[in-house]
């Protein structure tokens, strides 16, 4: 319709004041899309307020799996233009999107006005007012169910579903407000004028999922076998951890609300220790905290997940925002040479795969894992086919029986020695930050410590990780770098150049540590020139590409701090600019 | 408490690893180790089903001289990790030991928070008021107008922390204060402190005979406490505020409820599946 890029494929954009509802406008829309044979993706954008301030539910929808936010918005209902200044720059517009607003709620922001865009007025606040318990964003949700042609019907049954919990009278009055916006007569009219997407067509095979990348992981999580995790309340990680404390308790497991950072990262560890394969999630300021005890779990060889969230740094930063700049610390954040694992997430079934994927080698190499994700990703939902993926075959923890030779730190082969794990008799050890030999004991001896050295390097680089280091799409002389959710924006944009006539190969990271130098280069055989593309200011993948791995040919990168979204015009732009 | 439990076969000796301490000659911590042996022996505990966890200086090199699991972690780390191993692990007996620069001041955060947290486990402070491992700096629990140290030569200036009132407020249910001099002392409260359940602290006055050779006389001045234990926080906190931090026994124990997570049955992730199925 309005949007020209592509096919059957809108931007929604529903703002309001903290507490209107239009992240439940927005959550109940994107659910209906799937009900609806589409895909889609929610992002939730947020100021710092705890409540009253503004909120924003941003969907994009279509018929084809999408990972990422398109350039600009084709719809922006505003429920009221509280602070809506502050959402301006992450709600682009075009020339021909249109504005749904409440005249109640005054003028529309010079901001907007003066794009010259068609506005239509509906009275919501006003609408809701004369339903007992109606509320503006159920008659939002009738307008813009109406705009997408989604069955009137199949809305009631979610209402109905949604509101349960809260009583009948919320009931009839959400499902009387969504009637109202749904024949609003004035929307009516305005939808005839304006051709754009019918019913989407719908897709058959398999099912579809609704879920976040905080959720993904911690599902991801408890697929690895996590059965303890420590947690310390921070944005934009906490819904990871209240969605695994519920679900941990069902099968067997448990969260413990830690005091701190520094204390969460130990309970881990603690955890581990004892046997039982653990986690803890955090952003940037607390995996700052928790480097040092990183570095425990690397040294004394003790498992341990940590998911970090990435929100706008240094500080506090932005912290409701998204940013890629926790590469950096993730990498090498740890004092002395710590050897551990990073790996990243590129959209919602990767936090999945990806989660499941660093528990599992945590265990197998009984060292640290870092996985990194952040805001965007792990704050809005997405439809997605199931996922469906196949994890190389990969060892559980090594455990050691019991034995009178017990060396807990033996020197291997492959550099994993066999884990006595508290109750085993005769093979009681005492782990250890400190330097040690074979047995644990403590040593500062230069022997000691090479070998143990030797050993907790070659556990990582001896592995053979498989596939999954990255995922590879498309040919071409030009290649695209990049790594993190960045990775869907930048898909997207090679899809469009190739439907133009350009050529191009994708290649997105997950696993980041340790650096997988002879596939990347395989992966760039016959590529000519690189793009890098990254949120960071700093050039912080650049900067990693550039210290482990050989690029020999032409590279050009686009990097820019959050919290505004790398978006897949912009990535074209840089590729269509490079000549 | 040299013998174990009628009809038990541990002595101390089965509960000590043959690895040499570091610890000075004279130094008190070497009483702290054989009264948790001695302890560990009366409790008959299998050594497979005790763990030992520590921070970082002087006193908690002393899991490695123990013949339990043990993990001697970061400074001021010990009693989360502790607490982490006693949630997922709650069939161990778990011990918690350290000086008092790890456990009061970078680790002052996890000590409020244990007393609180009241889980099943036991910690010992062994309390020497300096920093031993870095050369004879002023710790938390130092007198105000020690001047012993370069880094603070005219005295910290600071008035020093009473563990164990600050045990008593931050709701530790069990407080105790022992003395290397009467190890046999010592173990008794340890054993009262293991089989206490809940949080149970024990400071252990331990003297550095290298950095405050002075402490050397606490043995004419330690005595115990004319009352014995009570289940009164306010009277115990009275009688902890009217000492001069010589007395010991067992000062406060009172059952509160004890934190541990209730695991279920052990189950499958891929019940969750279906909540994403739209």
């Amino acid at each position: 319709m309005m949007n020209t890029s592509s096919r059957c494929d809108i931007s929604i954009a529903v703002t309001g004041s903290g507490g209107a509802g239009s992240i439940t406008a927005g959550e109940l829309l994107l659910y209906m899309a799937g009900k609806n044979g589409c895909f889609g993706i929610m992002r939730r954008s947020f100021g710092p307020q705890i409540r009253g301030g503004e909120a924003a539910a941003l969907v994009r929808i279509g018929p084809q799996p999408i990972e990422c936010m398109n350039d600009a918005f084709d719809l922006w209902l505003a429920l009221d233009w509280q602070n809506a200044d502050r959402f301006a720059d992450e709600i682009a517009l075009h020339s021909e999107s249109l504005i749904i607003a409440d005249p109640a709620a005054g003028e529309v922001p010079a901001v907007v006005r003066e794009l010259g865009l068609e506005v239509v007025e509906v009275p919501m606040k006003a609408l809701a007012g004369e339903i007992p318990m109606g509320r503006p964003n159920m008659i939002a949700l009738g307008i813009l169910t109406h705009w997408l042609n989604f069955c009137g019907d199949e809305a009631g049954l979610l209402i109905r579903h949604t509101f349960e919990r809260k009583g009948q009278a919320i009931v009839d009055g959400s499902l009387a407000a969504f009637e109202k916006g749904f024949t609003e007569p004035v929307i009516v009219e305005a939808r005839k004028r304006r051709t754009g997407p019918g019913s989407c067509e719908r897709e058959s095979a398999g099912d579809r999922w609704d879920l976040s990348g905080n959720e993904g992981c911690g599902l991801g999580a408890l697929r690895g076998g996590i059965r303890f995790a420590a947690a310390y309340p921070i944005t934009p990680a906490s819904d990871l951890l209240e969605w695994l404390s519920p679900r941990l308790a069902k099968i067997g497991g448990s969260l413990v609300q830690a005091e701190d950072e520094l204390a969460s990262i130990n309970m881990v560890i603690g955890a581990s220790f004892g046997g039982v394969p653990s986690l803890t999630a955090t952003s940037g300021p607390g995996l700052a905290l928790m480097s040092e005890s990183i570095g425990l779990s690397v040294a004394a060889e003790v498992p341990a997940v940590i998911v970090n969230v990435q929100r706008g740094g240094p500080s506090t930063g932005v912290p409701t925002k998204s940013e890629q700049a926790d590469l950096d610390i993730a990498l090498h954040g740890m004092h002395g040479d710590a050897p551990h694992l990073v790996l990243a997430a590129l959209d919602h079934a990767d936090c999945v795969l990806v989660t499941e994927w660093a528990v599992r080698l945590a265990e197998a190499l009984q060292t640290a894992a870092i996985v990194l994700t952040d805001q965007n990703l792990a704050q809005s939902r997405a439809l997605i086919p199931e996922p469906v993926y196949c994890l190389p075959d990969i060892p559980r923890r090594r455990t050691a029986k019991q034995g009178e030779d017990y060396l807990r730190y033996r020197l291997t082969p492959d550099g994993v020695s066999p884990m006595a794990i508290p109750g085993t008799p005769c093979t009681a050890y005492v782990a250890d930050g400190l330097e040690h030999s074979e047995s644990g004991k403590p040593s500062t001896a230069a022997a000691d410590h090479a070998a143990q050295m030797d050993k907790r390097l070659r556990k990582i680089e001896q592995f053979d990780y498989g596939e999954h280091w990255a995922d590879i799409r498309g040919s071409g002389e030009t290649a695209i770098l990049t790594w993190g959710s960045t990775t869907s924006a930048v898909r997207e944009a090679a899809a469009r150049l190739r439907d133009s006539g350009t050529p191009l190969r994708v290649v997105a990271l997950r696993l980041l540590m340790p650096a997988s130098p002879e596939k990347l280069a395989a992966a760039l055989d016959g590529v000519s020139r690189v793009l890098v593309v990254e949120q960071s200011h700093g050039r912080q993948f650049h900067r990693y590409l550039r210290s482990y791995y050989e690029i020999s040919c032409e590279t050009k990168v686009l990097a820019r701090p959050g919290p505004l979204l790398i978006t897949p015009g912009e990535v074209v732009r840089a590729v269509e600019e490079w000549s | 408490m040299d013998k174990a439990k009628p009809g038990t076969s541990s002595s101390p000796k089965d509960y000590k690893s043959d690895i040499k301490p570091v610890w000075c000659p004279g130094c008190g911590d070497f009483a702290v180790l054989s009264a948790i042996t001695k302890a560990l022996a009366f409790l008959s505990l299998p050594r497979e089903n005790v763990a030992l966890v520590s921070g970082i200086g002087c006193s908690s090199r002393i899991a490695a001289y123990t013949s339990v699991y043990g993990f001697h972690g970061v400074h001021g780390r010990a009693l989360a990790l502790a607490g982490g191993l006693k949630a997922a692990r709650p069939d161990l007996t778990v011990l918690v030991a350290g000086g008092d620069g790890d456990g009061l001041s970078i680790g002052g955060n996890h000590f409020i928070h244990a007393c609180r947290r009241n889980m099943d486990m036991t910690y010992i402070i062994m309390d020497n008021e300096v920093y031993g491992m870095t050369k004879g700096q002023a710790s938390p629990t130092t007198r105000s107008d020690w001047g012993g140290s370069k880094l603070t030569p005219g005295g910290t200036g600071i008035r020093p922390f009473n563990a164990a009132g600050m045990a008593l407020a931050a709701g530790a249910s069990f407080v105790a204060r022992g003395f290397t001099g009467d190890p046999n002392g010592l173990a008794k409260i340890l054993v009262a402190a293991v089989e206490h359940p809940g949080f149970s602290f024990v400071q252990a006055l331990s003297p550095c005979k290298t950095f405050r050779p002075e402490q050397m006389e606490w043995k004419k001045h330690v005595r115990a406490f004319e009352d014995g234990p009570t289940d009164d926080a306010v009277l115990a906190d009275q009688r902890v505020k009217d000492d001069d931090g010589l007395s010991t026994g067992i000062i406060y124990q009172r059952e509160h409820a004890v934190y541990q997570p209730q695991a279920s049955v052990a189950g499958d992730s891929t019940q969750f599946d279906r909540e994403f199925v739209i």
